[in-house]
């Protein structure tokens, strides 16, 4: 057991942290966030050419084969930064075809997503399902050369800026059913596919995607078809593990801001930080992301190394549970400790509470990882 | 970073679980699992039976009989025997006063004191808080004037915990009221209890336990020999302890094995319904988050002795185990009065039988869950705890 970073984590991290503190400012942020597409093609191509993207992707896709554990510095970062370009729905997606693709998926798709060349996205997310995975009613039905998609998929993070789409489908049963699920690939501008964008809370770029006959071929199946769960579940508790280190640097961020205001704002004469009302407040935001940083260490650390996806599950949603809790409270309280300047646009503390907004529902709510947990027994 | 355990860490874990099961007497272990009161006489009993092994001290250093384990090493020691529910050593001489000893203790004070400390010999206690000196305790008032090779102490010492056992008792006592600073008047003393004006007066707790007494000091005599460190410089000595003190309140191992009590308490708990408290959604989602938040602080312990390597002292933020430590604490024992509901109401003071059809550990409950509003107030309050984040960690 130990908590250094290796030499190359190390690395990583240096050179991500520089890269956005010097290219990823408040300003910087509020241009491409402003921009048509939201999201800065020079910055991807950056993060590709560190590294970020080939981290978590096997060696025969020319990845890095590291896991969670070697994202998590980059995460951090990303988290801090409020970095708006999709590199959770990339990875999440492109998890899926690294662990159940074909070799020919893997070379021509995942080698893409590490040299920066195409981003991806997970469709995956209907109505009704809330955060039970396995409820995908969108079909897939055979034809002779391959398969037709109907359905509507909601909330797909990043779709507008996918070059490419994983789709969840249901080749048999019902919705609910834990076998069945299929995955497959769609390009966005096939024949059927429409979107309707919209901007999420966080400022980062969500579709809903439509499926209306779209013909795609039999090679356009990720993995074994109708066993795609098991692997849904994986690349979801690897991604809420990233999640969960993202979260760990936006509170930070948020609590260093939030202390810098308390020192130099000032009300009866004195610097507010000086009252202990605000001061234990304080105190309890810094204790709750040291504990929140604690559960992402153990989430990145295990989510790789535990066999038993039933033991990774509880660790995931143990980790999430805490993030969650302290997600809410440290961007509640970042915002009332600031008083109405933090209401302002015009302050970061008031994005990060944003996303952090986010963070705490996405990939699991509180209430749906405290059910996760308990079911998965004592 | 790798948070698994090593395979060497792994066989360490074995090695020690293995012993603590042939070695924890049967006896002890059912009166600790079910709430009983452990007497002088059980404690040092299991206190011998580790010093014989020589897993006492484990954090000494070698050459006074220390294991020479590393952190993590030291870190599984207290979780194992948390887990195989051993009583709790006492702290007051293996852990505080010998440290201070080591850190600031003469040559001839460690030769005499800390074999007897670790032999179980001496019974140790603490002498910190004053009836006016709580949370404010540079303000204490009792005195130890110079009188040739002599102090002479008058004055009094509150919330001495095992104080009615204590052999010896090391003080924190004002040597000069005249400082500017007041922390500067305030020195380091250990003292013999046997000493002619020393008078013990027990204070009896809500549920009914003589853990803490009040100590009277009427012109004692203590040998200058006894000063540690430099007259003037005990609050020095204090803080330095009180990191470490603080280091041992998050009592990860014994919370564990609480929670394994409180879930098989809890499963056989059922409603009219033959539903298991375990499957009602509202005492569960509580339960989760206790467990939760107990991970967390396992991993947040562990970051504190990583960083602790080389012999750092312990940063202010270490008050946070302090802090969600006794609040899992208590909230365990909440959760145990819940999960009994209407049967959680046997009063059974320490020393009376129990009454009635309960079980030793539903009779024990309520009592518990009583004394266990200590832990908060105990060892600096949570509040104060909370006060030295925001102005040693935070700057404000």
């Amino acid at each position: 057991m130990n908590f250094e970073l290796s030499e190359e984590q190390r690395l990583m991290a240096e050179s991500v942290g520089r890269f956005l503190s010097d290219h990823y400012d408040f300003e910087q942020r509020k241009q491409i966030i402003g921009s048509d597409a939201g999201a800065s093609t020079a910055v991807w191509k950056q993060l590709a050419d560190m590294g970020v993207l080939s981290i978590p992707f096997s060696e025969e896709a020319g990845g890095f084969g590291g896991g969670a554990i070697d994202m998590m510095s980059a995460m951090q970062s990303i988290g801090q930064s409020l970095v708006v370009e999709p590199v959770l729905a990339t990875v999440l997606a492109a998890r899926l075809i690294d662990r159940a693709g074909s070799a020919a998926q893997k070379t021509e798709i995942v080698s893409a997503v590490i040299d920066g060349s195409r981003k991806l996205a997970f469709a995956h997310l209907e109505d009704s399902a809330r955060y039970r995975v396995s409820h995908v009613a969108l079909s897939a039905t055979r034809t002779a050369d391959g398969w037709v998609l109907n359905g509507l998929k909601r909330v797909v993070v990043g779709a507008t800026l996918a070059d490419l789409l994983v789709v969840s489908a249901r080749t048999s049963g019902k919705a609910g059913d834990g076998e069945g699920i299929s995955l497959f690939v769609v390009a966005p501008g096939a024949k059927g596919v429409s979107m309707t964008g919209y901007r999420t809370l966080d400022n980062q770029r969500g579709a809903d995607v439509r499926f209306d006959g779209v013909k795609v071929g039999a090679d356009a199946m990720v993995g074994t078809e109708g066993a795609a769960l098991p692997v849904i579940d994986e690349a979801f508790d690897f991604a809420t593990a990233l999640l969960c280190s993202e979260a760990v640097g936006a509170m930070q961020f948020a609590n260093d801001t939030t202390l810098e205001y308390l020192k130099t704002r000032k009300q009866f004469g004195a610097p507010i930080g000086s009252f202990q009302a605000l001061q234990h407040r304080m105190v309890e935001m810094f204790v709750s992301t040291e504990q929140a940083r604690s559960m992402s260490y153990l989430a990145a650390s295990r989510v790789d190394t535990t066999t038993d996806p039933l033991e990774r599950a509880r660790i995931i949603s143990a980790a999430k549970i805490k993030i969650s809790d302290a997600c809410r409270q440290v961007s509640q309280e970042s915002i009332q400790l600031h008083g109405g300047m933090g209401m302002t646009e015009e302050m970061k503390v008031s994005h990060t509470f944003r996303r952090l907004t986010m963070i705490a529902q996405q990939f699991g709510d509180v209430d749906s990882h405290l059910a996760r947990f308990a079911a998965l027994g004592h | 970073m790798d948070l698994n355990y090593s395979p060497e860490e792994l066989a360490f874990r074995d090695q020690v679980r293995g012993w603590l099961k042939a070695n924890l007497p049967e006896d002890l272990r059912r009166k600790n699992a079910d709430g009983g009161h452990l007497g002088k006489e059980d404690l040092l009993r299991w206190h011998k039976i580790l010093a014989k092994q020589g897993w006492v001290a484990p954090a000494w250093p070698k050459e006074w009989g220390g294991p020479d384990w590393n952190a993590t090493q030291r870190y599984i020691f207290e979780e194992e025997c948390g887990l195989a529910g051993t009583p709790q050593i006492v702290a007051f001489g293996v852990v505080m006063c010998a440290q201070v000893l080591l850190k600031f203790g003469s040559e001839e004070q460690k030769q005499r004191h800390l074999p007897g400390i670790y032999n179980g010999d001496v019974f140790w206690v603490q002498g910190y808080s004053e009836p006016g000196s709580g949370s404010d305790l540079a303000s204490l008032k009792t005195r130890a004037d110079r009188k040739g090779d002599k102090y002479v102490v008058n004055g009094q010492k509150i919330w001495t915990s095992l104080g009615q056992y204590g052999d010896w008792i090391f003080c924190l006592v004002r040597t000069n009221f005249d400082t500017k600073i007041r922390q500067e008047g305030i020195s380091f003393l250990l003292i013999d209890m046997k000493t002619p004006g020393i008078t013990v007066r027990p204070l009896i707790l809500m549920d009914g336990g003589h853990e803490v007494n009040e100590v009277f000091f009427e012109n004692v005599e203590v040998p200058v020999e006894n000063l540690v460190h430099e007259e003037g410089k005990g609050w020095t000595v204090a803080k330095y302890l009180l990191g470490h003190e603080r280091l041992n309140t998050g009592r990860i191992g014994a919370s564990k094995r609480e929670l394994a009590r409180l879930k098989a308490f809890a499963a056989k708990q059922l409603d009219a319904d033959g539903r298991s408290m375990m499957d009602d959604p509202r005492f569960r989602d509580k339960l989760t988050r206790v467990e939760v938040e107990l991970m967390a602080l396992e991993i947040t312990n562990l970051r504190f002795l990583d960083a602790m390597r080389g012999g750092r002292p312990p940063g202010a933020d270490v008050s946070m185990l302090k802090i969600r430590g006794t609040e899992i604490q208590q909230a365990l024992t909440e959760l145990m009065m819940q999960a009994a509901g209407p049967m959680a109401v046997p009063f059974k003071a320490v020393g009376e039988s129990l009454a009635g059809e309960f079980d030793a550990l539903t009779g024990s409950l309520a009592a518990r869950y009583a004394n266990y509003r200590k832990t908060s107030i105990y060892a600096g309050s949570n509040e104060i705890q909370r006060n030295i984040i925001a102005k040693a960690t935070l700057g404000l």
